[in-house]
């Protein structure tokens, strides 16, 4: 995408701009009430005191540990079991129907098993987002295997790539990657989502997650937004530097392709 | 050595309701060492499947292949082929697509590039080396389909209609620097086509099989000088004899 010059930008300021007096407007003249809904300046106060007293430094350490915890370990095991059924049909014939059985259990549905088997600990607010994120890893895995093209995979056979495991090093991940890809990114989305209700049972004193609920009990809404609005803007920054990452780095290859 | 002998091969489908039908039945026919050997035929008589079961991608049902004495199996880089798709790996890079074989035989980095820095300067395309298929045209992507297949100095080329999706001229052209790679490396080439003109031009025979369940019809010897003119009498001749007998399959 070409950047748009300065003069073309103009419109969306202004909509950010015009959306932000009005909630101003509103918040201080028509609802009157903090607790209710809180102004754009009690906000950016909030913010600042957040800041300047670094505990949203912590809260966002604490929150991207256990979001990388479930990430991590959901590719560790997502990846090759996708591999598995993508490739060998009886694999796929085996695990499908217990995956198919297991992935519509909405993720929060684990929280009770994920303090049993782990404790309050940090892997236990990992464990939820993992669960939230291995499936679409496995399912875009898989879909990415299957539709690997058979002249490749032919071709590659002539120049004397033989073996399974060199066909899936040397032809089938690569040209899965994409799919994949586009997976890891779904996963990330998802998994994000579950990170607010993973730190809600109170794996860590701090988390931004963590902080939403323990701000609501305190009865301080303006502290309650500032942290949901740095959940959104961390989760756009997370997904927007792993596209600039793959479609630049990684996928290179597929400048050609319209998607 | 490059001596490639087809023998009783025979090959059935199974259709739906367990009933098969023969796709190829009895062919047998050789091709020398440093032979040009078109295949041709009308559609669906199984010329690619006969390719197909010398590159040891499928089995055949009946019969053997032997090259150079040893029984075909299974694929192996002994057999270069060309696809009628574009089967570069979009993934990689020309140069990259070009030492994928050798790569895969082990061979150290460093060797592989020299060598296929080589085959790119024979096409002409040693300029591309850092593009992906996706930034060149057709012809280029069958050039260096071509070269990656040479770059395993196989001992026969398989080529499936490679030129098929190419417009004419480009076409041409490729046929013209196809004869001077065989020339030059004195290679094998087992070459299915659905044109008449592209055998004539090309062969120092041409393999015409029946339709369905394929057969070799004739074999017939191309003794045209080379460089080969494409309009000359003794071309049309033997092009009008090949449609002759294409018509008649065809009925």
């Amino acid at each position: 995408m070409k950047t748009k010059p300065v003069s073309k930008k103009g419109i969306e300021i202004i909509s950010l701009v015009t959306a932000i007096i009005i909630w101003q407007l509103i918040a201080d003249f028509v609802i009157g009430n903090t607790f209710i809904l809180p102004s754009f300046t009690d906000v950016v106060y909030s913010f600042i005191t957040i800041v300047e007293r670094g505990v949203l430094f912590t809260d966002i350490g604490i929150s991207l540990l256990h979001f990388g915890i479930g990430i991590i370990s959901a590719l560790i095991v997502g990846i090759p079991i996708g591999i598995a059924m993508g490739w060998f049909q009886t694999v796929d014939r085996i695990t499908d129907p217990l995956i198919e059985i297991v992935r519509p259990i909405p993720p929060l549905a684990w929280i009770p098993f994920a303090i049993v088997w782990f404790g309050l600990t940090h892997q236990s607010a990992g464990f939820v987002v993992f669960v939230g994120a291995v499936f679409p890893i496995i399912i875009n895995t898989v879909a990415g295997f299957k539709s690997v093209s058979r002249v490749y995979v032919e071709a590659g056979k002539v120049l004397g790539c033989m073996k399974s495991t060199s066909l899936i090093r040397h032809v089938a991940l690569p040209y899965s990657l994409p799919s994949i890809a586009s997976g890891i990114r779904i996963a990330m989305g998802v998994g994000w989502m579950c990170l607010v209700a993973a730190e809600m049972f109170g794996v860590s004193k701090n988390g931004l997650g963590y902080k939403i609920w323990w701000h609501y009990y305190l009865h301080q809404m303006d502290f309650v937004l500032v942290y949901m609005l740095i959940l959104g803007f961390l989760g756009l920054l997370i997904d927007r530097i792993f596209r600039w990452y793959v479609d630049g780095k990684l996928l290179k290859w597929r400048k050609g392709v319209v998607v | 050595m490059g001596r490639l002998v087809i023998e009783n091969v025979g090959q059935s489908f199974e259709k739906d309701k367990g009933e098969a039908t023969d796709a190829l039945r009895d062919v047998n026919f050789e091709v020398k060492d440093g032979e040009f050997v078109c295949i041709i035929g009308p559609s669906g008589c199984g010329k690619t499947t006969l390719l197909r079961i010398v590159a040891g991608l499928d089995r055949a049902d009946s019969g053997r292949i032997l090259l150079d004495g040893e029984t075909i199996t299974s694929p192996d880089p002994r057999r270069g082929m060309v696809f009628q798709e574009y089967s570069l790996f979009p993934w990689r890079t020309v140069m990259d697509n070009v030492t994928f074989g050798l790569d895969m035989s082990g061979m150290d980095r460093k060797e592989s590039r020299k060598i296929a820095e080589e085959y790119l300067r024979l096409v002409g395309l040693e300029q591309f080396r850092d593009s992906y298929p996706y930034e060149l045209s057709g012809g280029m992507r069958q050039r260096i389909a071509i070269v990656r297949a040479l770059a395993n100095d196989p001992a026969v080329l398989l080529m499936d209609e490679p030129f098929g999706s190419l417009d004419a001229q480009t076409r041409n052209k490729l046929q013209q620097e196809l004869l001077q790679i065989w020339e030059s490396k004195k290679i094998t080439i087992l070459f299915v086509t659905h044109s008449v003109d592209e055998a004539v031009y090309l062969s120092d025979r041409i393999a015409v099989m029946t339709s369905r369940p394929g057969r070799i019809k004739e074999m017939i010897d191309v003794d045209l000088p080379r460089p080969r003119d494409r309009t000359s009498t003794s071309a049309n001749k033997l092009r009008n004899n090949l449609l002759n007998m294409l018509a008649e399959e065809n009925k």
